[in-house]
């Protein structure tokens, strides 16, 4: 009980902070107990459930009548479908298509979290670089493991192009490890970074309001200035939420496809 | 200015949590990437047993019924145009035959009318010659009878007027002179 008021007491305080503060939408907190463990509950775990909850109800509860006339959720679920089978075929041909399951859960996942971080009040689960990271990581695993896998050491002709002068391969070898390596890094920042910033900048926005409201009559009169301006961001936001989201489907077919043809 | 407020408030904002900035605070990763695991691996299980089987079952199914209905649908024009060239075919010959039929069946009814004609002619050329001659022979047994009658009438006034009767022999002879004038 005491902790229940105490939390309590909390809320309105920090309500009154974040109202003001654009980073304290990022912050993890536990929400099972006080303090942050190895695999606490906390509310990123919470919109990771719910992401994938919304993903699974769109593909799985979505499909289930298995109809040939197709409903709105069937609808929406087999062109999410045809989306991503599409650009996997069309990036990674027939022989691709084993990585269809994993390119399809990731831009669910990313488009989903990327949406539903922008209802106010909710948590972006790619706004965490580990969780962007973890994505780019697994990514680039699944490329080592199954290059390795499939063609041994020719996987390494990757970073040994063919056609080039003898004089200049250990530049270019050098040039494509280097290229290789700071793929992950260029992959996890990129979705990480562009969630970050929007959601900065809405909220900056919204502090406007707010301030604005509150610093006289003439900052009150033009306070509806950076609502408008909010207004066109989340129209903005909303694309680029889609846009990340397939452009780190579309660059995980890439490097998978190094994985499938690594010979160039 | 808004710099300004969002540091002070920065500053009390992360009391309970460390000051570093939120996404990169190390004490949620491992949290955060055992939740990515559990509930990305079980994102990924649904996908890829379920949902996607189900939809390719689905856009499968859909094709074949697609073609299906297709392939069906030229089946069954290919058939309606094999019976309408067989119908007018079928209404050809009828119209043929119904046509030779309608000739036929006029030459024959126009000879039969010939015979008839010819026949009731022929029978009517017969009770005519018939009657002609029962005309005939009924004029003369009336041509007869009238001379017996003029003799007798004569016998009869000749008695009135003399007393006596006539010879037959004389009375013919006068009927045949009166028959003359």
């Amino acid at each position: 009980m005491a902790r229940d008021a105490r939390t309590q007491e909390d809320l309105t305080v920090a309500a009154s902070e974040q109202a003001n503060d654009p980073i304290h939408q990022f912050i993890v907190t536990p929400l099972m107990s006080d303090h942050i463990g190895p695999a606490s509950f906390t509310n990123a775990s919470l919109f990771m459930v719910i992401v994938s909850l919304a993903v699974t109800f769109l593909m799985v509860i979505g499909t289930s009548s298995k109809a040939v006339v197709p409903g709105r959720l069937q609808v929406a679920a087999e062109m999410a479908y045809e989306f991503v089978a599409s650009t996997v075929r069309g990036s990674m041909g027939n022989e691709g298509m084993r990585f269809f399951p994993f390119v399809f859960s990731l831009f669910m996942f990313v488009v989903f979290s990327n949406l539903i971080g922008l209802i106010p009040y909710t948590f972006t689960v790619t706004s965490q670089i580990v969780v962007t990271f973890a994505f780019a990581a697994l990514v680039i695993g699944a490329v080592i493991i199954y290059g390795v896998m499939r063609h041994g050491s020719h996987f390494l002709h990757l970073f040994v192009p063919s056609g080039v002068p003898a004089l200049l391969m250990p530049f270019i070898v050098l040039i494509e490890i280097i290229s290789f390596v700071s793929r992950p890094v260029s992959l996890s920042v990129r979705l990480f970074a562009n969630m970050l910033a929007g959601h900065i900048t809405l909220k900056v926005f919204g502090a406007f309001v707010v301030m604005m409201l509150g610093g006289g009559a003439f900052a009150a009169l033009l306070s509806p200035l950076p609502l408008i301006a909010i207004v066109l961001l989340t129209a903005f936001e909303l694309l680029v939420a889609v846009l990340q989201a397939y452009v780190f489907a579309i660059l995980t077919c890439v490097y998978l496809n190094d994985a499938i043809h690594p010979g160039h | 200015m808004a710099t300004e407020h969002s540091a002070g408030t920065q500053a009390h904002g992360g009391a309970a949590h460390s000051d570093v900035f939120p996404p990169f605070d190390t004490n949620h990763f491992s949290s955060q990437l055992v939740w990515l695991a559990l509930t990305f691996g079980a994102l990924y299980l649904l996908m890829s047993r379920i949902a996607l089987p189900r939809i390719a079952a689905i856009l499968d199914d859909r094709q074949a019924t697609i073609s299906g209905d297709l392939e069906h649908s030229v089946a069954m024009q290919k058939k309606a145009q094999e019976a309408g060239v067989a119908c007018e075919e079928l209404l050809a010959n009828a119209r043929a035959r119904a046509q030779a039929l309608a000739e036929e069946t006029h030459l024959r009814l126009a000879e039969e009318a010939v015979e008839t004609r010819k026949s009731l002619e022929h029978d009517l050329k017969e009770s005519l010659e018939a009657a002609e001659v029962r005309i005939h022979a009924a004029k003369e047994r009336a041509m007869h009878n009238i001379e017996e009658i003029a003799a007798e009438a004569a016998t009869a006034i000749v008695q009135q007027l003399t007393g006596k009767t006539p010879d037959a022999a004389s009375i013919e002879a006068a009927i045949a002179v009166g028959h003359k004038v």
